[in-house]
């Protein structure tokens, strides 16, 4: 005689039914089905006073099991995560013995006949005055042989400024109600030192200088140590000094959010027209017309000026906009 | 010089200028500027693949006036033309499907941003694949991790911060190896632009300087993209981001950053270190073995997921293994099926998270499979774009999978130790796909019981003629990819003998 059979709940095919009407995931029942080992055949064994008795038993030893399988659990998840630790320790010597090993392989630090003392850096060394106009040869190379990789730098600038606007810039006429708080208590501008003379007298005197050099930085690029990456640091920095001793409000005088957009917008334009009108030249061999002048003039040069003048800009601005971003969410 | 030649310079420029413009434009503004920034690019991009199809050779662009090893400079051939035309059109539909969500998703000040990211995104995909410059091809590296984080997090619910944290460093970690070989690399050869470099490169393997810098060069650069690109040790970063992303960011990443990942690896294989060199180091094993792996144990991390978004996800991380195991067989007709693989997951994977939206709308914006039942009677023309695209994946004659792994098993009987292991794999993660996948179209298709919770009503019940227009759009691309592969697998490889 066979015996009807009623663990259809932890049959195979049960389960590939749940499963595949999306009822069960994966853990929960894994965890049930062993639970459901146990119970029933011990009840169907049993009387029906001893069932009582098994069933007190049973709670009680399935929540010892529970206890002793958290125990396990948390055993367990203790030692996963010293053997993690210890094998990434061991990862980590790994990666930096064989970049180690590497760096011994390399050619020697300096040395005369080293791969990299070729025809390239030959050529930007000795005729980059000539074909660039510029006597910097650093800058010579980065806004005239390789202008397109400058390009996309200043493009990584503008996205990274764009990202943080869309993380940290909070709406001020926005619907939801906790933004419109978040912006008030993280507002500021009320705390501000307005009369710090100390800072206030310090800045009077530095602010001026430290533009000036600045904007000496920018324009000298091609002539000196510098360009617009470094000059336009200077820049930023002294107006984040001028922020901090006078405050919001005479800031705003000058700079709004509505100027930064703008003087971004039209530096990478010009950048973008300028050296699109280069490449396009250059690449169908065309003269450009634009005249290099006499090299070690502040005039001279091409486009190497007005492009330093560009990315001077864009990083000053994008310094300000991260500071005042990260201070209050807002400019 | 035809005026033609210009075209790959005009559109990458045309991409990163309007990402520029869109930042004062009002959102709608630089949205419908996007819109027909990614449509012109694509034609340019289309006539860029007439021109080297008729003339069939590559040709080299300087970006200014100094030539070769001075100067940038991008490259144009069969390959890239295609491959630019089809990043193309998956990112034109992949904005216009999800366009409505999008408006959902984002604030309504910061859309423009989000336009700002896809155009950035697009023009540093363009330039990943038209590059011909290793410092070129990192700086846009850079601008594609950026504004893939930015596409993520500006849906500023749920979980998309975690996930976009998770992106970033794991993405930041392959930028930094990337960097690290390209400096290795430049210390070796003191080149940069990737013909004069390959020079340099045989000259150094003939002589056999360097040898092990070169290995690590080659393992540091594998890695670095494998990471970004999601190969499956590294896929963690995956389901989140493709999860919790807004659709049309989920799609644009899954469907298309990875594969300008590995187009850039494919480039940089064959001309810089010599796919000979990668065959011959081991490092095509390595990868092999990765991708065999990802290939399994993505499809059983999919089976496991509830959450219909994180399946297709994990998915994602079984059809890459796909695509680096063929890169990994070391034969040129395995390279081929990878890259028919990059064109058919794009398209494929693209199409799924886009016809989904269709679904989730429907069905109370819910993602599990209970809320699913029945989704594909309410929303027809979703329902019949996700089960195309499941099948597509799972490998149904006529559609592009079905190409795909023809060309995979055909690839597997040219290299003796690898066949066997390859054509056993590609059986079992097939099945497995076709468990997940077809487990969830048999959902959508099944009625819904009486137990099962009401339906809220939905907010707007017909899903718009966007939508609907980008799902017919993506099962045509799948059906020509599926039916007309011959020109396009010759296309193909006439494109990797114009690499050498």
């Amino acid at each position: 005689m066979s015996r009807r059979r009623d663990d259809y709940e932890t049959s195979m095919a049960f389960r590939f039914l749940q499963w595949l009407n999306g009822e069960s995931d994966t853990l929960s029942r894994n965890m049930e089905a062993r639970e459901a080992i146990v119970r029933p055949e011990e009840t169907f064994e049993a009387e029906a006073a001893q069932k009582k008795a098994y069933g007190e038993e049973l709670s009680r030893l399935s929540a010892e099991n529970a206890d002793k399988r958290a125990v396990l659990r948390a055993r367990g998840i203790r030692y996963f995560q010293r053997f993690y630790k210890v094998m990434s320790v061991i990862l980590c010597i790994g990666i930096i013995l064989v970049l180690l090993w590497t760096v011994a392989a390399l050619p020697p630090t300096g040395g005369a006949d080293n791969p990299a003392n070729n025809e390239v850096a030959a050529r930007y060394i000795e005729k980059g005055l000539q074909e660039t106009g510029a006597v910097n040869i650093v800058t010579g190379m980065i806004l005239d042989y390789r202008a397109f990789d400058t390009f996309g730098e200043s493009c990584v600038l503008f996205i990274a400024s764009c990202c943080v606007l869309v993380l940290l810039r909070l709406d001020a006429d926005s619907k939801d109600e906790s933004v419109r708080k978040m912006i008030a208590e993280s507002d500021d501008r009320l705390f501000e030192p307005k009369n710090d003379v100390v800072l206030q007298k310090c800045a009077c005197v530095l602010v001026p200088i430290i533009l000036i050099f600045g904007i000496y930085i920018v324009l000298n690029g091609h002539l000196s140590p510098g360009g617009g990456f470094s000059g336009g640091a200077v820049l930023g920095s002294g107006l984040i000094l001028y922020l901090n001793a006078y405050g919001y409000e005479k800031m705003s005088r000058m700079f709004t959010e509505k100027i930064y957009k703008r003087t971004t917008l039209c530096a990478l334009t010009f950048y973008c027209l300028a050296k699109s009108y280069s490449f396009f030249t250059g690449a169908n061999h065309l003269e450009s017309g634009i005249p290099t002048g006499t090299p070690g003039a502040i005039l001279s040069s091409g486009l190497i000026l007005p492009l330093n003048i560009c990315v001077g800009l864009v990083v000053a601005c994008t310094m300000y906009v991260f500071y005042t971003l990260f201070r209050k969410g807002g400019m | 010089m035809s005026l033609v030649q210009n075209f790959p310079f005009f559109s990458i420029i045309l991409a990163m200028f309007s990402g520029i413009l869109s930042s004062v434009l009002s959102g709608r503004k630089a949205r419908n500027l996007s819109l027909a920034m990614i449509g012109i690019t694509t034609l340019l991009s289309g006539a860029t693949l007439a021109f080297c199809l008729r003339t069939g050779e590559s040709y080299t662009y300087m970006m200014g006036h100094f030539p070769a090893p001075w100067g940038n400079e991008i490259r144009a051939g069969v390959l890239e033309g295609l491959t630019a035309v089809m990043f193309g059109v998956v990112m034109f539909l992949a904005v216009l499907g999800g366009l409505d969500h999008t408006a959902e998703d984002v604030e309504e000040k910061k859309l423009n941003l989000f336009y700002i990211m896809i155009d950035l995104m697009l023009s540093s995909l363009l330039a990943l694949v038209y590059t011909n410059d290793l410092f070129t091809a990192y700086v846009f590296v850079e601008i594609n991790t950026i504004a893939g984080c930015g596409l993520i997090m500006i849906r500023q619910k749920g979980r998309s911060m975690s996930a976009a944290i998770r992106y970033m460093i794991m993405s930041q970690i392959g930028s930094g190896l990337f960097l690290i070989g390209l400096s290795l690399l430049y210390d070796v050869t003191g080149h940069l632009l990737m013909s004069p470099a390959k020079e340099s490169v045989e000259i150094l393997a003939a002589a056999g300087d360097y040898r092990i810098p070169m290995l690590v060069i080659m393992a540091v650069i594998s890695v670095g993209l494998a990471i970004k690109s999601g190969l499956y040790p590294f896929h963690y970063w995956i389901p989140d981001t493709y999860g919790y992303a807004t659709p049309t960011a989920s799609a644009v990443l899954s469907g298309l950053v990875s594969k300008g990942y590995i187009f850039l690896l494919v480039k940089i294989f064959y001309r810089v270190l010599g796919y000979d060199h990668v065959i011959s180091s081991q490092m095509a094993n390595v990868l092999y073995a990765f991708g065999v792996a990802g290939m399994v144990m993505g499809s059983v991390h999919a089976i496991q997921e509830t959450d219909t978004r994180r399946m297709t996800a994990y998915s994602s991380v079984a059809q890459i293994g796909y695509i680096y195991m063929g890169i990994g067989l070391g034969t040129p007709s395995g390279m081929v099926a990878a890259l028919f693989h990059i064109f058919t997951h794009s398209a494929t994977k693209a199409l799924l998270f886009i016809s989904a939206v269709g679904l989730y709308e429907v069905s109370g914006d819910k993602k599990d499979f209970v809320s699913l039942r029945g989704a594909a009677y309410r929303n027809p023309l979703a329902g019949i774009g996700f089960a195309v695209g499941s099948l597509s994946m799972v490998g149904f004659p006529m559609l592009s999978g079905f190409i795909s792994k023809l060309l995979f098993a055909t690839s597997a009987q040219e290299s003796p130790h690898k066949m066997l292991p390859t054509l056993f794999v590609l059986a079992v993660s097939t099945t497995l796909n076709a468990i997940y996948f077809l487990r969830l179209v048999i959902t959508l298709y099944s009625r819904r019981r009486a137990e099962d919770d009401p339906i809220p009503e939905p907010v707007n019940a017909k899903s718009s003629w966007k939508l609907k227009l980008a799902i017919l759009c993506f099962i045509g691309v799948n059906l020509v990819l599926g039916m007309a592969s011959q020109p396009i697998v010759q296309a193909i490889s006439d494109g990797l003998g114009m690499f050498d």
